[in-house]
């Protein structure tokens, strides 16, 4: 499907011909990784099926992965990468990247619970966390969008400095509240539904409205796209830098909170970390370009799923600890191996 | 100076060549024949095919089976561009492919392994290449790192790399665009000396006068096919329009707005901008309904001048007004809510949104002001906007939702200069606003520039382009070193020629009676 802008133009007149096609593309590129997910869920079906009873025969009944519960673990594990992976997306789209998330969840959770701490205010922790991660993210954004320093290196500095802000917060060791008034939220359910779960889908659906449907979305993209044709457009490619590295913060505030709400607990040193992998695996293999301008927050919420999915099934499996880093590696190059030849079928020129 | 067809057996001959894409039949049965010792000029619209032809001949693509390509009378098979420079074919792309990190004898022996350099041995690899700049008359040595020449020297690496491989066919693909007229000159005489040597040079340019210059034969592809031949005896420009668009276009300038518009009032007007090294300061005023040219040479500072009054580089100095009132415009967004825009020479790099849709690129500019409540987007304006826009404009596309980058030259400066339409602007700063634009698409781009100047607007252009400035401006600023040197077409100036502007800009005259007023006036235009 490779075309050159000059054969796509001869195209223009055959133009039934080329409208097939566009829909066609546009339906391959909507559905993304989904169905690499559902292949994964059904081959995750059989082999612990497999596993349980030896023949191939009675695999797919008796296997335990598309259980209700089981499904039910799957998604409470992905919500706060889904989370983290939803600020990231945002970061991602406008070809930059944030390596901070992991750190930055860690001080929010240590915040969270020792606000929670306070009598009769114990709430405050979600606030605080929410306010923590958003601050945090504002200095990676200013510092990006005025000093003009290079996303990597800012991030790679506030991943290690906030880190050791986290270990600070708690005096270096493991924070409690064993009365956590906010632990509904890690460990209840709305209607039958994780709030964990519930707090990520409403996160998606929120960037989602974001991104497809107002301003501030397509000037992401644009800056994205083509950061100077967007300054010389008029767009305050500031204003939406600062807000991409808040955004991505904030939702680092968030699963700062729902970590903590979910441990009763929060330790400086080892909460979140590596998150950020994570978060931008999920992305990446959502089928975001790593330049920037091409993604939605759909192929996020697939991606974190697919990771989730791997990171149960392998376990259903019975495969070893450290087998399930080396497929996990290889699935993410494949993935971005897949975005490549994407964008060779595209007109990215 | 050869003419008409030489005695000579061809050396390169392309038959019969049709190439398919799925669902597209880029090239028909088309036919080229290339003697030694010419330059065959090769023109066509955006999308008629030479690309495609070009890559068949470099092995970039495969023609479809049943035609023939015959290099100096032996039929080959070009499997790929490595068998291209083998057989002697050698092309010099737009985008010019050197390393600037590496040096120019580097670049000139890139990819062409000699076992006996694997050492690379520098020394021997300089003498290589230093008789071959000799001939193109190069000051650079072969050991100066590419990233330290000028586009035009780059050029001249390229033919260089080609002379060292020994190549007999040639192919420049718009040489041109990023040359002053100085450096075009230069690459001129090259090309007629590469020619008297005996070299075939296939030659592609939208520019008529480059083509009447240079040209012993022109070849003209439409839609895919070879519509003719003409030899250079033949060669006048309503033929070749024709031969390209398939039609006439009788007036392909368009100058229907009041020529004499340079009489209204001033709406817009600048006052000493600078940026207080290499720019101004330089003072203009616009009337309603004024097409104002910016002409000058490549690096007088044009782009420069409108990207300072755009506020897209900060101004040290300098005021502006619009329509009486001030405008500050120390940013594009300032200046577009003042109703001042600016179409970039470089679409692709600082204009379009190429994975973006035509929609969504036409609209851009807007949606802040079409959005109602909160910033949310307001998706039927959006629909509405993009379908007048394609209508209007006559922006060939399927579907206002493929990406832009898909798209052809004319076709996506028709929607870059949309999204700059739909901001109602008052002001247009158009800079080349036909380069890289098919025939077609141009003569739609003036008429577009009328309608604005109808409507009461003010259009300055930038253009590199002397017969287009000519063509449509109705008064022209010459700029050269960074001010503003002359005028001409205005009350009390020489008339609009190319001769008048050409004049100005290479410093062989300022305005008439300078001389004398410079002592009276100070102008700094005149003090260097």
């Amino acid at each position: 499907m490779t075309t050159s802008p000059s054969d796509t133009a001869i195209a223009g007149f055959a133009s039934e011909e080329m409208r097939r096609r566009l829909a066609m593309r546009a339906f391959v590129q909507a559905l993304g990784m989904l169905p690499v997910l559902i292949l994964i869920a059904i081959l995750f079906q059989f082999l612990s099926g497999y596993a349980q009873t030896g023949s191939f025969a009675g695999a797919w009944a008796e296997g335990r992965f598309m259980s209700w519960q089981n499904l039910s673990i799957v998604a409470q594990q992905a919500a706060i990468n889904i989370v983290l992976a939803a600020g990231m997306t945002f970061v991602i789209l406008t070809g930059g990247i944030d390596l901070s998330v992991g750190s930055i969840l860690a001080a929010s959770a240590m915040v969270a619970v020792i606000a929670s701490k306070i009598p009769d205010w114990g709430m405050l922790g979600i606030p605080a966390a929410l306010a923590m991660g958003l601050a945090l993210g504002l200095v990676n954004g200013a510092l990006i969008a005025f000093v003009r320093l290079p996303p990597f290196i800012v991030t790679l500095g506030s991943l290690t400095a906030v880190r050791g802000l986290a270990r600070l917060l708690g005096d270096d060791k493991t924070v409690f509240n064993p009365q956590l008034p906010f632990a509904f939220i890690g460990n209840g359910t709305l209607l039958g539904v994780p709030w964990l779960v519930v707090i990520a889908l409403a996160v998606v659906i929120a960037c989602w409205f974001v991104l497809r449907r107002t301003v501030l979305g397509v000037h992401i993209y644009a800056v994205g796209g083509n950061a100077d044709a967007a300054r010389l457009s008029g767009i305050k490619v500031w204003a939406v830098l600062l807000f991409v590295y808040g955004a991505s913060g904030l939702f680092s505030g968030l699963g700062g909170a729902m970590s903590a709400a979910r441990l009763y607990a929060a330790n400086g040193l080892q909460l979140g970390q590596s998150y950020e992998l994570d978060a931008i695996a999920a992305v990446i293999l959502g089928g975001t370009s790593f330049v920037g301008g091409i993604g939605s927050i759909w192929g996020t919420l697939v991606g974190a799923l697919i990771i989730a999915v791997l990171s149960n099934g392998l376990i259903l499996v019975g495969v070893s600890d450290i087998w399930q880093y080396i497929i996990k590696g290889f699935v993410i190059i494949g993935a971005v191996a897949l975005d490549r030849y994407r964008l060779k079928g595209s007109a990215r020129t | 100076m050869s003419t008409i067809t030489p005695l000579a057996a061809p050396i390169l001959e392309m038959r019969a060549i049709s190439k398919t894409f799925p669902g597209v039949k880029a090239l028909s049965n088309v036919a080229l024949r290339v003697y030694p010792g010419e330059v065959h000029a090769l023109m066509g619209e955006n999308g008629a095919g030479k690309s495609t032809l070009m890559k068949i001949l470099s092995g970039a693509y495969q023609a479809d089976p049943g035609g023939e390509i015959r290099i100096g009378g032996e039929t080959v098979h070009i499997d790929g561009p490595l068998t291209a420079r083998r057989l002697g074919v050698s092309i010099i792309y737009q985008e010019l492919s050197l390393s600037p990190n590496l040096t120019v004898a580097e670049n000139m022996l890139l990819g062409r392994e000699h076992a006996r350099l694997s050492f690379v041995d520098r020394r021997s690899m300089n003498a290589l290449c230093a008789p071959v700049l000799q001939r193109l008359g190069v000051h650079f040595s072969p050991a100066t790192r590419v990233a330290e020449l000028t586009m035009a020297e780059r050029q001249l690496v390229e033919i260089g790399r080609a002379l060292v491989a020994r190549s007999r066919i040639l192919v420049m693909d718009e040489p041109t665009t990023s040359l002053s007229s100085r450096e075009t000159e230069r690459l001129f005489d090259i090309v007629r000396q590469l020619r008297a040597e005996g070299l075939a040079i296939v030659y592609i340019s939208h520019r008529m006068a480059e083509i009447y210059e240079l040209a012993d034969r022109v070849s003209v592809l439409r839609d895919g096919t070879h519509v003719g031949s003409l030899d250079r005896a033949e060669l006048s420009a309503e033929k070749l329009v024709r031969m390209m668009v398939g039609r006439d276009l009788s007036t392909f300038y368009k100058k229907e707005h009041d020529a004499h518009g340079s009489r209204g009032p001033v709406i817009f007007s600048v006052r000493d901008v600078g940026d207080g090294s290499r720019i101004g300061p330089c003072s203009l005023d616009l009337h309603e309904g004024e097409v104002l040219g910016l002409a000058g040479l490549v690096g007088a500072g044009r782009t420069e001048l409108a990207r300072l009054i755009y506020g897209a580089d900060p101004r040290t100095t300098g005021t502006i007004t619009l329509d009486g009132r001030p405008v500050k415009a120390t940013h594009p967004g300032e200046a577009i809510e003042a109703g001042i825009v600016y179409l970039t020479e470089d679409r692709k790099q600082l204009g379009l949104f190429l994975d973006m849709t035509v929609r969504e690129n036409v609209n851009l500019g807007v949606i802040g002001r079409d959005s109602r409540i909160g910033g949310l987007l307001d998706r039927r304006a959006a629909r509405r906007r993009a379908a007048a826009a394609v209508k209007n404009l006559g922006i060939r596309v399927p579907t206002d939702q493929v990406s832009v980058g898909a798209l052809s030259g004319g076709n996506q400066q028709k929607v870059l200069l949309a999204r700059l339409l739909e901001t109602r602007p008052r002001v247009l700063i158009l800079d080349e606003p036909t380069r890289g634009v098919d025939i077609g698409a141009r003569s739609e781009i003036y008429r577009l520039i009328d309608d604005v100047a109808k409507a009461g607007g003010g259009v300055i252009v930038i253009s590199s382009e002397l017969p287009e400035i000519v063509g449509i401006c109705d008064r022209v600023l010459v700029m050269r070193e960074g001010v503003i040197a002359g005028e001409v077409g205005g009350h009390g100036h020489p008339p609009i020629s190319q001769e008048t502007i050409g004049a100005i800009a290479t410093g062989a005259v300022d305005r008439p009676g300078a001389a004398a007023a410079a002592g009276l006036t100070g102008d700094p235009a005149l003090l260097h």
